[in-house]
């Protein structure tokens, strides 16, 4: 056995095992992941999807903060139970923008993909994270009220959203010079936001919290009523074996 | 060693049962596997190559091999869907057909909307308004027979259909009661809220709530009429009947005339279908409060 003989050659050097070793191991990682930049059904071009504003930005690192994606996921599985309960299953293209996604592996809540689309008001979302029990009694969800408290200003949104161009998020100038503009825009409802939605298509502008101030609880609640919103599913067709 | 068990006795001394590497002294058998592991490691092997020819599998460069059968998960949802939808065809179209007002008489129709709304009620109304549908602080309870906008089921269908100060939907319920702690001098909004809890219980203030009359008749009878059994017309609640949305007490009931409330229903008729609307009215209106 010539082969077994060489092997012995591997076994005995550390350094030869673990250069071959990480042969074998590239082998199989390029295996799985280059087609993924190529294959059509991962990179699905979806009508809609734009990337987040910066209040929606915040609200969504608000989320992973407080580790959300533990017990909520934001994907929708192609099952009959997931779409009739949550909505139209989830598309890889709706997390493009996401670095990192929050797809999620656990629900102890409920699928978050599209929150923003079932249509819930401000005022239960502000309820519901001051005191979830107060709505569902039978939650286990923590309380989040004071995210209420937590007034915030937007000083490193800008920086925010430049990293996020850095992973390939499309950012244009624009919307990195007009940052700190849109960001208070958003939550106010009397300020001048038409920049800010022809910026970012779909944007919902409103006192998300309903009290005075830029407060965590805007900016969270402003993420969570994006989700799910973005692609028109009126006019949108799967392509089915995709 | 002076005390080998027997089975180590049996194998050293160039067993022929050991594959020859020594180390240290010890031996390493060469035991044939299980016959019934290695038939089902065959098996799975198989079954793997059938399986990558029949479904979706090998990754090329711009898609995977489709696989003979032609499944794939999105095809599946939506065929599982489609099945779903054409058992339920038939009595949905008659549900959608059907008079509203007569689906309570028609013992299939009534039968098939009240279980299949009450699904619809745990998936998509049970956040604001409770799996028993009894309502929190802000979200009415469904089950009494306090209707700010109407309870039979016509109104109960266009609430649900259209929402309630729903901006999306042009057909939305709506009114805006004023906060009137722009309008009214703080001692008239204490003598107010002292007369509208006077009109169900007893106020914290008597000789107040008797001069919030006079407040209650000029601001709020408008709307909640004169005798403060509310408007439905404008959703504007009866005040006579100690059923509170917000509460009753008086602090509560201050806060209420000062801030005004802006409750908020959205529309399901984007997001639900018509026989899913009428299936959820029809397991509303039966829920006790019906009219």
């Amino acid at each position: 056995m010539a082969f077994l003989d060489k092997h012995k050659a591997l076994e005995r050097n550390v350094t030869l095992l673990a250069i071959f070793a990480f042969i074998v191991v590239a082998i199989g990682g390029l295996v799985q992941i280059t087609p993924l930049f190529w294959l059509e059904n991962t990179i699905e071009d979806v009508e809609g999807m734009r990337p987040y504003t910066p209040l929606e930005l915040t609200g969504r690192d608000i989320y992973i903060r407080e580790g959300c994606y533990v017990c909520h996921s934001q994907m929708i599985r192609t099952m009959r139970d997931e779409v009739e309960r949550y909505g139209h299953y989830s598309l890889a293209a709706e997390s493009k923008y996401d670095h990192p996604f929050q797809w999620g592996s656990k629900r102890t809540g409920p699928d978050l993909a599209r929150v923003g689309w079932r249509g819930y008001s401000d005022e239960w979302h502000v309820d519901h994270l001051r005191n979830p029990q107060s709505v569902v009694p039978v939650s286990v969800m923590p309380k989040y009220g004071f995210l209420e408290d937590r007034l915030i200003d937007g000083k490193y949104i800008q920086d925010l959203m430049k990293t996020h161009r850095l992973v390939g998020v499309p950012y244009t100038d624009e919307m990195i010079e007009n940052a700190a503009a849109d960001f208070a825009a958003q939550a106010d409802p009397d300020s001048d936001f038409d920049g800010l939605v022809a910026r970012y298509p779909k944007t919902q502008v409103r006192n998300f919290d309903g009290a005075a101030g830029i407060s965590e609880m805007d900016a969270l609640i402003a993420y969570l009523q994006m989700l799910g919103t973005l692609v028109d599913f009126s006019t949108f067709t799967p392509v089915a074996n995709r | 060693m002076a005390k080998q068990s027997k089975k180590q006795d049996q194998n050293t001394n160039n067993d022929p049962n050991t594959t020859g590497h020594v180390w240290d002294g010890i031996e390493e058998f060469n035991n044939p596997l299980p016959r019934w592991w290695l038939w089902t490691l065959y098996a799975c092997i198989i079954w793997a190559v059938i399986y990558s020819i029949a479904y979706p599998a090998w990754p090329g460069i711009k898609s995977a091999t489709p696989g003979l059968l032609g499944w794939s998960s999105r095809g599946d949802v939506a065929a599982d869907i489609a099945a779903a939808e054409a058992a339920n065809q038939g009595i949905n179209d008659k549900l959608v057909a059907a008079d509203i007002v007569s689906i309570t008489d028609n013992q299939e129709l009534a039968g098939y909307a009240k279980t299949a709304g009450a699904a619809v009620f745990l998936t998509w109304c049970a956040q604001c308004h409770g799996s028993g549908a009894a309502g929190a602080k802000g979200y009415p309870n469904l089950l009494d027979n306090d209707w700010l906008w109407g309870g039979d089921i016509e109104a109960v269908h266009t609430t649900i259909s259209h929402g309630i100060r729903d901006e999306t939907d042009d057909d939305t319920r709506f009114s805006q009661m004023p906060a009137f702690g722009e309008i009214l001098e703080p001692a008239e909004i204490e003598q107010v809220a002292n007369y509208v809890i006077s009109l169900t219980g007893t106020p914290p203030d008597a000789q107040m709530a008797a001069a919030g009359e006079t407040v209650f008749m000029d601001n709020c009878a408008a709307c909640h009429t004169e005798d403060g059994t509310g408007d439905r017309e404008f959703g504007a609640p009866n005040l006579a009947d100690a059923i509170w949305l917000y509460g009753g007490d008086f602090d509560t009931v201050k806060q209420t005339i000062t801030n005004s409330r802006f409750g908020v229903m959205p529309a399901w008729s984007g997001r639900l279908t018509e026989a899913q609307v009428r299936a959820v009215a029809t397991y509303v209106h039966q829920l006790g409060g019906g009219e």
